[in-house]
């Protein structure tokens, strides 16, 4: 660490980041909440909290104090598994500090309470006015090139392009007046919920773009049997994935990051230009012109719109993007939105109307959240926690990382602690079966002293030699529709002695 | 770096002409500013200065030495030839000492230095005289996705700082050895997949002489198929995560044949991870 910053890193693995924290919080998977509302708890007690900012703006922090009353430090380690002299070290310094953000990941939103830990970590933010200001914040990474970028252009159920709800009346008419066509006045379904409608037989014909939900979904052999039933499956691509191979139209796509023009929105808001750098393959053709074509034989003629033409509309109709012309974007290197107009320079960071004076618009609202164990209990039958992430040198399902020769590649493995593999009598490389209530893998073993016992980790990224995602759980958040994938329950068996009337029972080839 | 005000600016002279410039600058950012051209290997903007190569070094009237530029910080009153005949023999000498001992073809800005001082790295040692010392050594391949090609290393320390605490805060590689014999290592010299390497590249992408090379690279220029006048670079931004770092994708033949970083970029300044820098492969994989 440099210039005298402090770094905590709160993770059930110690991670390579966790190497160069000042201090290391291992937390048990899915005691997030617990482990907030502690840290809040100790700040009240001790008179850290920032009641100027409180009282000027936010709301409802007089329940948020009730609420987090009964997490002392001792309840918190007794439910997250971190010492309570730890928590209150990470408090103090958290709420002491000039400036400070909470930084997270899927850790934190993989979960069937995805929002509400979410929610907990703005009350800290908010107990202690570490929220916008330059170098303070609340700041999720995002894990893909445009997952803010899809959000901000209305890649969601219940949002038009730049977050304008579709609910909304007066915001839909504007749409509906540039696009000469009706738009339907109720929200749609996410993720999770087109697949509870598949499930409910409303959903019978589904056009995916750029997604391999047939081996990224939770709880998989689930998601393929729904995929397998639909009346009609397209899927648009630039790579044979699984779920293309089982789509009656496949239609060839070119890489919308260097064969086509467009742009992307990185975790900071930044909104910059991807470019054309090399001709696509005879057969794939742009997203772009592939919806035109789709939208022509449907009835419509689009004409033939370049990717700026399509920007430019965006940026009539979404306020936040207004600024943001394409030579605007190439001469500043990119630009954060909202900006407004074309003399904006673009937004470095958000919230900072609560410091001004009087605070502007509505106040913010501290939330009442309580900590809820994972949905997968640990049993005797289920002892062990299994949790999923990546690797530094792969990508979610693998067909874009599987391509290239990676030199740190070692394929899948179950890793667990050394402690557990002599608990388990499993040996480093020995492959063993591994079970959850939902289904079963074999993998082989490796061991990692940056896991505590107890603990297992693997990735999603050999679906095809080891489909983790038979052993997750699609137990998801109601708002975000995020599923649990960080933490499922299995057991380790070995494969050649005293297992083998479950493997008749259960076991299921992987 | 903040912009000076008026009131920290400080008065020099550069080549007999006063100047004011802001007291924070460097030799180097002085001499920039007036449009003074003072050559450089081992510098790099963004970095700090590692002061080993000497092709920078000044005259500073008073210094019984001359100074390296782009180190050295101003003072209120400094008098500084960049051109000097000191200079310029000083300059030549080590142009003299690196192109004897190193393969510098794939270092064009050295290459110039060579011929703009007039160095005649022959002096030591060519076919009538005996072979000069060099620190020639058989190109080390130990990976899938770059070599390293140690002939052209000229001990720059880009790549130490780069793997260290200027960017990738990895620490695999040092230099291990003393003298002549000094050379850039992994750790007891192991090879790169057993080392502490995670194959960022940001080493290549700051390293001036094409010692780190990405292999595909160096397979084609080995095979005579490497053809820049047949390139073009795009920027574009990585596939891969929400960070968003720019790529420059070079392209030969409708095939991306690397990948680089512009240094200017805001998010990351130049630095990549192992996906955005090798992983790109998927858009012409032969399955795709």
């Amino acid at each position: 660490m440099h210039r005298g910053a402090k770094l905590y890193v709160v993770d059930p693995r110690r991670t390579s980041s966790a190497r160069w924290a000042h201090a290391w919080l291992g937390l048990d998977v899915g005691s997030d909440i617990a482990l907030a509302n502690a840290m809040a708890r100790e700040i009240l007690d001790a008179g850290l909290q920032h009641d100027a900012f409180i009282a000027r703006a936010t709301m409802g922090f007089d329940k948020y104090q009730d609420c987090v009353a009964p997490y002392t430090l001792e309840e918190g380690e007794r439910l997250t598994g971190v010492p309570a002299s730890l928590i209150r070290q990470l408090a103090h310094d958290y709420a002491r500090a000039s400036r400070a953000q909470l930084c997270w990941t899927l850790g934190i939103t993989e979960h069937h309470n995805a929002v509400d830990n979410v929610l907990a970590l703005i009350n800290l933010a908010l107990l202690t006015g570490h929220v916008g200001r330059y170098g303070s914040g609340v700041n999720p990474l995002r894990g893909q090139n445009n997952v803010q970028g899809g959000g901000d252009m209305g890649a969601l159920p219940n949002k038009l392009p730049g977050f304008q709800d579709v609910e909304d009346g007066a915001l839909r008419s504007k749409f509906e007046r540039a696009w000469k066509a009706s738009i339907p006045p109720k929200k749609g379904w996410h993720l999770t919920g087109m697949f509870e409608a598949m499930e409910r037989g409303e959903l019978r014909n589904v056009y995916i773009i750029g997604e391999n939900p047939a081996q990224s979904e939770a709880d998989v052999q689930r998601a393929m049997h729904l995929l397998e039933g639909l009346d009609q499956l397209v899927v648009q691509d630039l790579i044979m994935t699984r779920t293309a191979e089982m789509a009656h139209v496949v239609l060839p796509a070119a890489a919308s990051w260097c064969e086509t023009e467009g742009t992307v929105t990185n975790s900071e808001r930044r909104v910059q230009r991807v470019r054309k750098a090399m001709e696509p393959p005879a057969e794939a053709r742009d997203d772009l012109a592939i919806l035109v074509e789709l939208a022509r034989r449907l009835g419509h003629d689009w004409g033939h719109p370049t990717a700026e033409e399509v920007w430019d509309e965006l940026r009539s109709l979404s306020p936040m993007h207004a600024g943001m012309s394409y030579r605007r974007l190439d001469t500043m290197g990119g630009i954060q939105w909202p900006c407004p107009d074309e003399n904006h320079a673009g937004t470095q960071f958000l919230h900072a109307r609560l410091w001004e004076e009087p605070v502007k618009g509505p106040r913010a609202l501290f939330s009442v959240v309580e900590f809820e164990p994972p949905v997968d209990t640990l049993t005797e039958e289920f002892p062990i926690r299994l949790t999923t992430g990546r690797r530094l040198d792969s990508f979610n399902t693998g067909v874009q990382t599987r391509a290239f020769a990676s030199p740190l590649r070692r394929g899948e493995t179950l890793d667990i602690s050394p402690e557990d593999g002599a608990r388990y009598g499993v040996a480093e490389d020995e492959v063993v079966r591994v079970t959850s209530r939902r289904g079963s893998v074999v993998v082989p073993v490796r061991y990692d002293a940056g896991l505590r016992p107890g603990l297992a980790f693997m990735t999603l990224h050999f679906p095809d030699e080891v489909e983790t995602n038979r052993l997750t759980i699609e137990a998801n958040d109601p708002k975000s529709g995020t599923a649990e994938f960080k933490a499922s329950a299995i057991r380790i068996d070995r494969l050649d002695s005293g297992s083998a009337g479950r493997r008749d029972k259960e076991w299921i080839s992987a | 770096m903040k912009p000076a005000t008026p009131s920290s600016m400080i008065e020099i002279t550069l080549d007999t002409i006063r100047r004011e410039v802001p007291h924070q600058f460097t030799l180097l950012q002085a001499c920039r500013s007036a449009g003074i051209e003072v050559p450089t290997l081992c510098f790099l903007d963004g970095m700090t200065p590692a002061s080993a190569c000497r092709i920078c070094m000044v005259e500073v009237e008073g210094s019984r030495v001359l100074v390296p530029a782009c180190s050295r910080q101003v003072e209120r009153g400094m008098v500084v030839r960049t051109d000097s005949e000191r200079v310029r023999l000083a300059r030549r000498m080590v142009m003299e000492f690196l192109a004897s001992s190193v393969d510098l073809s794939l270092a064009p800005g050295a290459q110039e230095y060579v011929n703009r001082y007039g160095a005649r790295p022959e002096r030591y040692g060519s076919k009538d005289l005996p072979a000069p010392a060099t620190v020639a050594q058989p190109v080390k391949v130990d990976n899938d996705l770059y070599v390293r090609d140690l002939s052209r290393c000229i001990l720059c320390y880009r790549c130490v700082d780069a793997c260290g605490e200027e960017a990738q805060n990895t620490f695999a590689i040092s230099v291990a050895g003393r003298g002549f014999d000094a050379r850039i290592a992994t750790e007891f010299d192991r090879p790169l997949p057993d080392s502490a390497c995670v194959f960022c590249g940001n080493c290549i992408g700051v390293c001036p002489t094409g010692a780190l090379i990405f292999k595909s690279e160096h397979e084609m220029r080995r095979d005579g198929s490497w053809d820049e006048s047949r390139q073009t670079q795009t920027d574009t931004i990585c596939p891969y995560c929400g960070v968003g770092c720019a790529l420059t994708l070079h392209v030969q033949d409708n095939r991306i044949v690397k990948a680089t970083s512009p240094q200017d970029h805001t998010v990351t300044g130049g630095h990549l991870c192992i996906k955005g820098r090798f992983g790109w492969q998927f858009v012409q994989a032969p399955e795709k």
